[in-house]
């Protein structure tokens, strides 16, 4: 059951499915485009400030998936008939979380790659940005749940999350591009560490937030 | 089912001192002008929405058809409907898209479906999960005559199995042996009203 879930909500948020998916990797290489033609060429620019610049636009891009994430199946009432399965609201929200991760965490540390080669990076400073976004994106993704199930029954919601993710997201921001300056690898350990707590945290006020809205 | 049931919506009371058992092989047609709770019924009775008071509850699985089919709007019917039955693990499911007429509708996303068509790919989720007792919201609505007629039997016949059903609607059903509950006899009396009507 759990698997099929997956499987389905997988197939709605996967790049390239369909459904303009694919925009948070697309928005988070425009970004590292964009910005060596705002600042210049300069290559010792460039490197030093790259991998904020990445962390940034990994944030953002965090946002874009937001109101599609859970208002969309409240409204086709398909956590209704789930529920009258027997699946708990918690259940569905792990997987929604688990889908969504999957969906732009991967896809982002692939994309990763050519904004490093955009922003000049060099080899250590790549290391620690693909380490913190693979420690970093999980709790993104469950900042993102819980905020998108929170804000489902509003209508202005998807404006909204963007605005209460970032505050949310800042101690990932600070520990995630922190490492980056002191070229230190311990700063991702807390960012694991906080995404470990949000992770496991979210299916349980989203779940809670969902039950409330019905 | 219910037992001394009350319901709110907002801070007004819909209904109160509701009680109704249905026992296998039992159908009940709610009925009730536009507002007056049968929605709000039909969900406590799911168990999607608390009572105020009272208690409901439906013993085995329920399946529920209300006016979301709960179908992803950018899928392909099928493909949609395949998610439930293999939720359900539903037997025959060519039988019931025959049955349902939508053998042909296959192909076509959800969202190009018009509302009856839709309203059927419901009824065909509802006959894949096999549920013991079924709550249908308006299962007539946007249905043309044939498709009515369609609904009428398929109740008939899960009552006939011993399945139980309970159906708001404003149209009049033809189904052997139906049960009426009209929604205006629990209604509480005026001066309890906050608002006016």
């Amino acid at each position: 059951m759990i698997w099929r879930l997956l499987r389905r909500d997988l197939a709605l948020f996967f790049p390239f499915a369909g459904g303009g998916a694919a925009l948070p990797v697309v928005f988070f290489v425009a970004v590292a485009m964009l910005y060596p033609f705002a600042v210049g060429p300069d290559a010792n620019t460039l490197s030093r400030t790259g991998g904020g610049v990445v962390w940034i636009a990994a944030l953002l891009a965090a946002i874009l998936p937001l109101d599609r994430l859970v208002a969309r199946d409240i409204e086709l009432g398909h956590f209704d008939q789930l529920r009258l399965r027997g699946v708990s609201e918690e259940a569905m929200m792990a997987v929604r979380m688990a889908a969504h991760w999957l969906s732009f965490g991967p896809p982002l540390i692939l994309a990763a790659f050519p904004a490093a080669a955009l922003l000049q990076l060099d080899g250590p400073t790549l290391h620690l940005v693909l380490l913190g976004l693979l420690a970093g994106t999980p709790g993104l993704a469950a900042i993102g749940l819980m905020i998108a199930a929170l804000t489902a029954s509003l209508r202005a919601g998807a404006a909204l999350s963007g605005l209460l993710l970032i505050p949310l997201a800042l101690p990932i921001l600070i520990f995630g591009a922190g490492a980056l300056a002191r070229q230190d690898a311990a700063s991702i350990g807390f960012v694991a560490a906080i995404s470990l707590g949000l992770f496991a945290i979210a299916p349980f006020a989203a779940g809670a937030a969902i039950r409330a809205v019905r | 089912m219910a037992r001394d049931l009350a319901c709110m919506r907002g801070d007004r009371l819909l209904f109160r001192r509701l009680t109704l058992t249905l026992g296998a092989g039992e159908a009940c047609h709610i009925t009730g002008a536009n507002g007056a709770g049968k929605t709000t019924l039909i969900r406590t009775l799911a168990g999607l929405s608390l009572p105020y008071a009272g208690e409901a509850q439906c013993t085995g699985a329920v399946g529920l058809l209300d006016e979301r089919a709960g179908l992803d709007p950018e899928q392909p019917l099928g493909r949609a409907l395949d998610f439930w039955f293999g939720v359900d693990r539903a037997v025959e499911p060519e039988e019931i898209m025959r049955r349902l007429r939508l053998t042909d509708l296959a192909e076509v996303p959800v969202r190009y479906l018009s509302t009856g068509q839709r309203k059927r790919a419901g009824l065909a989720r509802l006959l894949g999960q096999a549920a013991n007792a079924w709550l249908l919201d308006e299962p007539l609505s946007g249905l043309d005559t044939a498709s009515q007629g369609l609904v009428e039997e398929l109740v008939s016949e899960h009552v006939a199995r011993g399945g139980t059903a309970l159906i708001a609607s404003h149209q009049a059903l033809r189904i052997e042996g139906l049960r009426m509950l009209a929604l205006e006899d629990f209604v509480p009396p005026r001066e309890s009203l906050e608002q006016p009507a």
